[in-house]
């Protein structure tokens, strides 16, 4: 342990502690602005590019910043001398001079780091006034804005970008008053290797990176009369839609969600949960008619749009392995613009379907063009978490206050199996539960697969069921994913089955849910809440969801028929890696 | 900064396409390099191989940009983050005379920049852009390592020290086909 003092102050840290943890241990609080860090998935950066942190240390001639100096035995600290505070002012006022100051109209307004550190630093004017950056916006793709102009060089997204999903996307280019975060050449976003994971949005303490919203073309929907609007939400968004009307973390507010989804207009309320079971009904065929036949084993998992974009890329040579069924949201759309269309009699055409989803890829993945048949996109507008978040605030709903309503039906019913989607390992779970009664001929009373829940990047389980000892291994975060695909590639690890999410802990911590500020706690809660929610379930087996078994007895026939071929399914294309 | 990269991977457009020869150069010399697997060390012959790269194609388009980042497993985005930082690379071609003024210290306090501003009006073009002719390229460095006799212009390898307003015509007199 070593020992210093922070503002007189005796502590004992760990060595190698920084000076910002030896702080915290005493609960004395240094700003930070660039200091980014996800404790359950040991992900640290201290570009220590921002200086907002400097300190005074007693024998150090220059100030030093806290996030990024080891603490050294006997050491003597000051966090809040006049040099200290005068030097984190002119540090602030001079990142202000070349940032926008149109904070009331910002897409990051109200959750933007540069904004709340002007206000606890008690900033009430900007001294410098100098040249300012004028970058066009990129608003190419159609999930992730990028506005340099908002840009402070913290760098914290190619961490997110580079080091945790190792897609590579960003990098520093240019030097000195030019430099800026971007793409190879400046490309468009759309025109790179981006998944649009947007997890480099969860880390942009700025406005500088932010998602393409959609909110306008929805209440556009729901306001034209002709049109049958219905909506579907994921998964995790019922876990934390909450966070954002100041219900605690790891609220389940599923009720509240679709009583307010009803409220903004929407005709149907329906659940991607539902999709999420015809998704195991699909995939688990599939799987286990794999490993009957040997043949392209192991079966990755496609619900993922970001992993899938991942795997296009970077891993052309493998785009066999993944599963063929869509992912719910698509399934979802297929089959609301089919057999739910015509059950109501309403033609596709006529029909808007909306995702509300964790996730910005999504915005992506309902793009494609082989997500459309006859011209009609099977989803038409996907809002992430907080989109849906700003709507409600928009029209006056008390969100925290609703009264729970139910989903409708038939696409609204579905079982734990389904929800846990949301948390890493979800989805292998629940086809590992309808895989082990589909192999045994049985129901199986034990429905938790424990060893393949949690946080950890790449969790490995090996499986009894009958004869089979299958061997699943579950993966979040690109990185994680890019260890395991070589592994595989060089024939060191084999297995029957694997799940891939793109973002670190699945879709919980997706691109488009509520900012989590690099608060650990606020993850463990969502994730804890999809596993309650799976427990309080009636039915936890996607195929004993009574509408789903509805769905195939009257439209799709049994699982891999052709008419769920050609609804359910899709294939994939070899994309450019550089 | 224009985007370049449309036409990647088209024969016609595609520099390592159209010069098979000097492609497979720095094929031969990326491969050579004693590469080790952690992703560390092969960052580390990153500027090393994008020096030779310049030496053959005589610029960094983005398609031998892609070939390093393929041949050193690392992000086109960071091969273009460094292009980019170092002023000695280029992704543009540049002109057969590549006149650099110093612009170090003692040069600039000698009068580097009327040097630089008359340069910039007879061949009509900024810093860091070539002429159309292809002749000269326009350039500014830090520090060559001459300061006592600064301010200092380099014409491609040849070294001109006292350099004055007056005789920017001379140099580019010299400047021969």
């Amino acid at each position: 342990m070593i020992n210093l003092t922070v503002n007189d102050r005796p502590v004992s840290v760990p060595e190698g502690s920084t000076i910002l943890e030896a702080a915290r241990k005493l609960k004395i609080r240094i700003p930070t602005l660039c200091h980014f860090k996800l404790d359950c998935f040991h992900v640290e950066h201290r570009s220590g590019s921002c200086r907002i942190c400097v300190v005074e240390v007693e024998g150090r001639p220059n100030l030093a910043p806290a996030c990024c100096t080891p603490v050294a035995e006997g050491m003597k600290v000051h966090t809040n001398t006049l040099r200290a505070i005068n030097a984190r002012r002119t540090i602030l006022d001079l990142l202000l001079s070349d940032h926008p100051k149109d904070c009331l109209v910002c897409p990051k307004n109200l959750h933007c780091r540069l904004q709340s550190l002007a206000q606890e630093m008690g900033l009430h004017q900007v001294l410098y006034k100098g040249e300012q950056s004028t970058y066009n916006k990129d608003l190419s793709s159609r999930a992730i804005a990028r506005d340099l102009d908002k840009c402070i060089m913290c760098r914290r997204c190619e961490t997110a970008c580079n080091t945790i999903q190792t897609v590579g996307v960003f990098s520093g280019v240019n030097r000195g008053f030019d430099a800026v975060v971007a793409p190879a050449e400046f490309r468009p976003l759309a025109e790179t290797q981006c998944v649009f994971c947007g997890q480099c949005v969860q880390a942009c303490p700025v406005g500088a990176l932010s998602e393409i919203s959609y909110k306008y073309d929805v209440w556009r929907a729901l306001d034209d009369s002709s049109r049958t609007v219905v909506v579907q939400t994921a998964p995790a968004v019922r876990v934390a839609i909450g966070e954002e009307f100041g219900l605690p973390p790891g609220s389940i507010s599923t009720g509240k969600l679709v009583a307010a989804l009803k409220l903004l207009g929407f005709d149907k309320v329906f659940d991607t949960d539902f999709a999420a079971d015809l998704t195991i009904m699909e995939e688990t065929t599939e799987l286990i008619e794999r490993i009957k036949n040997g043949r392209n084993l192991p079966i990755l998992t496609s619900c993922c749009p970001g992993w899938v974009k991942f795997l296009e890329h970077q891993f052309p040579e493998l785009i066999y392995m993944p599963s063929s069924a869509k992912s719910p949201q698509q399934m979802f759309g297929a089959i609301a613009k089919t057999w739910y269309a015509d059950r109501i009699g309403v033609k596709p055409e006529k029909m808007t379907v909306v995702s509300i989803m964790p996730c910005l890829s999504k915005k992506y993945e309902a793009s494609r063009d082989e997500f459309t048949r006859d011209g009609v996109p099977d989803v038409d507008i996907v809002l992430s978490t907080r989109e849906l978040a700003d709507m409600i605030r928009e029209a006056g709903i008390d969100f925290a206050a609703l009264e729970e309503a139910p989903y409708d039906a038939p696409l609204g019913e579905s079982t734990g199996a389904a929800v846990i989607f949301g948390a890493s390992g979800g989805v292998l779970e629940a086809a590992l539960r309808t895989a082990a009664d589909w192999l045994t001929g049985t129901s199986l009373e034990s429905v938790d697969f424990e060893a393949v829940r949690g946080l950890e990047g790449i969790k490995e389980a090996v499986v009894k069921i009958g004869d089979l000892e299958l061997k699943a291994a579950v993966c979040s975060g690109l990185g994680n994913a890019r260890k395991l695909l070589e592994k595989i590639k060089r024939g060191e690890a084999q297995y029957h089955a694997i799940e891939i999410m793109a973002c670190p802990g699945g879709c919980l911590n997706g691109g488009g849910q509520p900012y989590h500020r690099g608060d650990s706690s606020v993850l463990e809660r969502r994730m804890e809440a999809l596993y309650r929610a799976d427990r309080e379930l009636p039915r936890r087996k996607s195929h004993e969801n009574p509408d789903i078994q509805l769905l195939y007895r009257e439209f799709l026939q049994e699982p891999g028929s052709h008419i769920a071929h050609e609804l359910l399914h899709t294939h994939y294309f070899k994309r450019k890696r550089w | 900064m224009p985007c370049s990269c449309q036409g990647a991977g088209k024969p016609e457009t595609d520099i390592t396409l159209r010069y098979p020869d000097k492609t497979a150069e720095l094929n031969a010399y990326l491969d050579a390099l004693p590469l080790e697997a952690h992703p560390d060390r092969k960052r580390g012959v990153l500027i090393q191989s994008l020096h030779r790269a310049q030496q053959i194609f005589g610029y960094l388009p983005a398609e031998v940009q892609a070939l390093v980042a393929r041949k050193l497993e690392i992000s086109i985005a960071e091969v273009y983050g460094v292009i980019s930082f170092y002023s000695y690379f280029t992704d543009k071609p540049v002109g057969r005379y590549k006149i650099n003024i110093c612009t170090g210290t003692a040069c600039f306090v000698k009068g580097a920049n009327k040097i630089l501003d008359e340069f910039r009006r007879q061949l009509n073009i900024r810093e860091g852009e070539s002429t159309p002719d292809g002749k000269f390229f326009l350039g500014a460095l830090r520090c060559v390592g001459a300061c006592s006799l600064a301010p200092v212009v380099m014409v491609n390898d040849r070294v001109y020290g006292n350099v004055t307003a007056k005789m920017v015509s001379e140099i580019l007199a010299d400047c021969a086909d």
